[in-house]
């Protein structure tokens, strides 16, 4: 009991241990460890044979937090900011630092834009957006969805329900909204 | 080449995109064989990470053959079978010359807080995954290694995230022998987190989750004593019990963001997105650790504020440590561990999916279906 000194219980030896588990004890001297130190100073052990690495070319202005002093000589550039959600992303980073939750609610918010408007522009590709095969959900079916979920005491099935509703909803909304326009103008066609 | 593509969330699809060019000097192109699905990339095919882009190509853990390499690359010549660590990196920032390889300052324009990871939104830089026929890989003088012949593909896929990640969370628990180690999470990084806590000496270690089968294998693979916490009223007061109202000396976060166990919390993170992760899993950890102990979070969080309780770990003296792993710094040791036997780190692979089905591979791990616990991405395949 923690009301006195002793630890309550006493751990089987490390003998015991080591013969039931392959490896016990390898790394119990903490100089095996390679984490341990957190910090160990030796500018040669990564491979980089550079001070300061050679500038990647910057083939667009690239976006970048402002806590940043100049432009990093390496990045990504997959997906540059397009469409409305773009100038959000641009905004967002001009303007706020990463300690500030507005920059990372925007970026958020041009998250859910940038979605809507590339699912829109896909209707005008050859591949537009469907739900269904991009959801992978038919592995409902494959994968057992329904014996894989109950019976298991499971405890997120209480939320998964929701899963169908966020990525469908909106679906069913703009298609019955499609709908209900194409209704209104027909029928102002005929009148 | 063939790519998985993000389309929004929940939503990923495979598209024709261009080979990646080199970009820059030190750029390798690696041909992908193998790639993975990590826990980390739900939080990302959700939705909760901000600045994850329509037509970004997933995935962090993958190994290949170079294809290409820039001018000033010595190390790697096309070829080469290579394994190559989730961090991006340049090896000679402030960081780098520090060890703190996942901290690199010279990778990621978007963030200062944040390091470089392939395919992983913006917010880690704006890289292009593996989840595709090929891959830029920047300073490939840095970040990859040459496969040993003696291991096994699958072995070399596992280095290059989940096992390394578990590795270093019971590494940052700072685990003395025969301490009591409980590790929230069966996932592939709780999973491997609770095998080596008895490296480091552990007397117990003890692993928590909600879903059976993945318990079990905390049971065959880890040798882990286990409970369901959907079995329990409160989880914390059962652990204070199965310790002799102690706690355990080290708690590991290997849940992260989205945590179960509480509704609103999990809504409110993974739903909403009003918090960067769900902290269910951070604060049992937080409050059935004993006083004056070690709280190690290798669970991922998103860049907003999470409802930590902060209060019951400075009233408990507790260390918390933490971290995105420095994948290449656990190698070497984790090498010779599995030379000696000590574990085989394919053990946890329980599906092997061709690219082109990988919207179902998502859904399947997303969803938790047909006992998944890591699923391997295979390019190229039917
Ligand atoms: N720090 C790093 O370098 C690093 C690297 C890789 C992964 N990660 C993070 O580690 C976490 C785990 O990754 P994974 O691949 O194992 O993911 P995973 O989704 O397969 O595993 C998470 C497990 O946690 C369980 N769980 C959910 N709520 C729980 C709760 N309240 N208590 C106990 N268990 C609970 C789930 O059922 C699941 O089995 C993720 O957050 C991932 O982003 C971090
Ligand atoms: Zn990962
Ligand atoms: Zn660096």
């Amino acid at each position: 009991m923690p009301y006195t000194a002793d630890k309550p219980e006493r751990p089987p030896t490390g003998e015991e241990l080591r013969a039931r588990i392959p490896g016990w004890g390898a790394d119990l001297d903490p100089k095996d460890r390679p984490a341990v130190p957190r910090e160990r100073f030796d500018p040669g052990a990564s491979g980089a044979h550079w001070d300061f690495p050679e500038r990647q070319e910057e083939k667009w202005p690239r976006e970048r937090s402002i806590e940043h002093k100049i432009l990093p000589p390496v990045f990504g550039t997959s997906c540059p900011p397009k469409g409305i959600s773009g100038p959000l992303r641009q905004f967002a980073y001009r303007r706020y630092s990463e300690g500030r939750a507005a920059h990372w609610l925007l970026l958020i918010v041009a998250d859910r834009v940038d979605a809507w408007e590339s699912h829109l522009r896909s209707f005008l590709t050859l591949r537009p957006d469907n739900p269904v095969t991009e959801s992978g959900v038919l592995s409902e079916f494959s994968r057992h969805g329904i014996s894989s979920r109950f019976g298991r005491r499971r405890t997120d099935v209480k939320h998964q329900w929701m899963d169908p509703v966020i990525v469908g909803g909106p679906w069913v909304l703009a298609g019955g909204a499609a709908v209900a326009v194409l209704r209104a103008v027909r029928r102002r066609r005929r009148a | 080449m063939r790519a998985m593509v993000y389309r929004g969330p929940y939503k990923v699809r495979v598209e024709e995109k261009d080979v990646p060019p080199i970009e820059h000097p030190n750029d390798a192109i690696v041909r992908v064989t193998l790639a993975a699905i990590c826990g980390s990339d739900l939080h990302l095919y959700h939705g909760m990470m901000p600045d994850t882009r329509v037509g970004m190509t997933f995935g962090h853990e993958f190994i290949g053959v170079v294809e290409q390499v820039g001018p000033s690359v010595r190390n790697l010549q096309p070829g080469d079978r290579v394994m190559v660590p989730f961090n991006i990196y340049c090896g000679s920032c402030y960081f780098c010359a520090r060890g703190l390889y996942s901290n690199c300052h010279n990778v990621n324009p978007n963030a200062t807080a944040v390091g470089g990871i392939y395919g992983y939104s913006h917010t880690c830089g704006g890289y292009d995954g593996g989840q595709a026929e090929y891959v830029r890989v920047p300073f490939a003088d840095v970040g990859p290694s040459l496969i040993p012949d003696w291991m096994d593909d699958e072995d070399a896929l596992l280095l290059t995230d989940a096992l390394p990640t578990g590795y270093f969370g019971a590494q940052l628990g700072d685990i003395s022998e025969g301490d009591t180690v409980v590790v929230f999470g069966a996932g592939p990084v709780g999973l491997f987190a609770a095998k080596s806590a008895w490296f480091m000496g552990a007397g117990r270690v003890i692993v928590i989750d909600h879903l059976e089968y993945r318990l079990e294998k905390a049971r065959t693979f880890a040798h882990a004593e286990t409970y369901n916490f959907t079995e329990y009223d409160d989880i914390v007061v059962h652990l204070k019990k199965a310790t002799g109202y102690l706690g355990a000396d080290v708690a590991i976060d290997a849940v992260g963001a989205e945590a179960d166990g509480n509704f609103l919390q999990h809504v409110l993170a993974a739903k909403i997105k009003l918090q960067g992760g769900s902290p269910v899993a951070l604060n049992w950890a937080i409050d059935s650790v004993r006083k004056g102990g070690t709280v190690s979070v290798m669970g991922a969080y998103g860049p907003i504020f999470s409802a930590v309780k902060f209060g019951d770990a400075l009233n408990k003296g507790l260390t918390l440590r933490m971290n995105q792993c420095p994948v290449k710094r656990q190698w070497p040791r984790l090498f010779e561990h599995i030379r000696n036997g000590y574990l085989k780190p394919s053990d946890i692979v329980t599906h092997r999916i061709p690219l082109e089905h990988i919207a179902e591979g998502y859904h399947m791990f997303s969803a938790k279906l047909d006992n998944c616990i890591k699923p391997v991405i295979v390019p190229g395949a039917g």
